[in-house]
């Protein structure tokens, strides 16, 4: 699903990544680990396919409808519901049965109750599950989750858990974290980045 | 078919967004009118009526710079531009709306200061009100394109205007000679070619404006 040699990025001046290489099988579940600045995030940017590589070669056999993208920011609207952004986010994916398949993934992550006001006014636990929801609303083929974790309570935790252990095997994962230990038992390759 | 419906889904969004927050129209309003009232107490009595024009053609161009430099906050604030931008769509669509949108605020801005203008200095002919309707097409064509590139950037508030003026310069001279002159239809179709080749340039650029 993903095959990338001799990846770099760079910033002007500076070099984010250099080197990089990285296989992920379709159906695998690959874990990015390193320290603050290693480049994790960029790296999972490039294989979303919001930033393209400075050099080396890329190959994501993923359109990009099909990619599920979670970063550090929710990438939905403050001033509008949880619901809002979801349609909005339905519509531009073109998912099918839309409406029944945000109520489910409202309901299971436990928004439901809080689908009508706006997102400005959710904790960052809450936010952070609102973004899982927009992430999984289109079923993509490949998930790339930059620190899925960050924020969530422990039943929030417990729902992605079991949200990633349903859907791994089935679906191709790039995920990065600081805690690699927690999603241990579900990595089939790892890339530790310097 | 799905092309227009992501607009409209895009374009009903931003105007939510400004239902709810309610921090662009207001500013823009505000803006146009102060100057209106600023400049009928500076300018000398005797000043002629084509400075009068000068002016409301500039009020215009800054009113809507004032518009165009909020456009993209809300996408710019939770980095929702990343969100956007990874959808199937075509990501003309996301110009595009933001350019309906931004053009609905500066014509309720002007449906509010063309009145104002013709209070405090003298009436507005049909001519004047063409060639405001064809330079708000231009201007939240250009001025949306530019401000997608500067949202990106640290110096985004110096960078949008240094970017959009100059750019604009050809919509002033278009808007001024069309209210200015006894036939106008030179300077309106000038205003339509800049629309259209503009917004063509716009609509065709704005992938890679998006990509990192």
């Amino acid at each position: 699903m993903i095959a990338a040699r001799k990846l770099g990025k760079s910033f002007g001046e500076k070099r984010v990544l250099r080197g990089i290489d990285l296989d992920v099988a379709r159906g695998g579940f690959a874990v990015v680990t390193g320290r603050n600045g290693s480049g994790k995030t960029t790296l999972l940017r490039i294989c979303a396919g919001l930033a393209t590589p400075s050099e080396g070669e890329l190959r994501v056999d993923a359109d990009r409808g099909q990619v599920g993208y979670l970063g550090h920011e929710p990438l939905v609207y403050r001033e509008l519901t949880a619901l809002e952004n979801l349609e909005l986010y339905g519509r531009l994916y073109r998912v099918p049965e839309r409406r029944e398949r945000i109520g489910m993934l409202l309901e299971r992550f436990g928004l439901w109750d809080v689908r009508r006001e706006r997102v400005a006014s959710y904790s960052r636990g809450m936010t952070q599950r609102l973004a899982l929801c927009r992430v999984l609303l289109h079923d993509p083929a490949l998930l790339v989750l930059d620190e899925p974790y960050t924020a969530l309570d422990t039943q929030g935790v417990e729902l992605l858990d079991a949200q990633l252990d349903e859907l791994r095997g089935e679906r191709t994962f790039l995920v990065s974290t600081h805690e690699p230990a927690r999603i241990d038992s579900f990595a089939t390759g790892r890339v530790a980045l310097a | 078919m799905n092309y227009f419906a992501d607009v409209r889904a895009l374009t009903r969004k931003d105007l939510l967004l400004e239902l709810r927050a309610r921090d662009t129209l207001p500013a823009m309003l505000l803006f146009v009118v102060a100057v209106f009232v600023v400049f009928h107490f500076s300018l000398p009595a005797s000043s002629s009526d084509l400075a009068a024009n000068g002016l409301l053609w500039v009020a215009i161009v800054f009113t809507a710079l004032l518009g165009l430099g909020r456009a993209f906050v809300p996408e710019r604030e939770q980095r929702v531009f990343d969100g956007l931008v990874l959808a199937p769509s075509d990501r003309s669509a996301i110009w595009l709306a933001k350019s309906i949108a931004t053009f609905g605020f500066l014509a309720l801005a002007e449906v509010v200061a063309l009145p104002v203008f013709a209070l405090f200095f003298h009436g507005v002919d049909g001519a004047t009100i063409a060639a405001v309707v064809l330079a708000d097409v231009g201007i939240c064509a250009v001025g949306t394109f530019v401000g997608a590139m500067a949202v990106v950037t640290r110096a985004r508030d110096l960078l949008l205007p240094l970017l959009f003026l100059p750019l604009a310069i050809p919509i002033l001279i278009g808007g001024v000679g069309a209210s200015v002159v006894a036939a106008p239809g030179r300077y309106l179709a000038f205003l339509g070619l800049y629309d259209a080749l503009f917004a063509l340039v716009c609509w065709a650029a704005f992938e890679y404006v998006v990509t990192e």
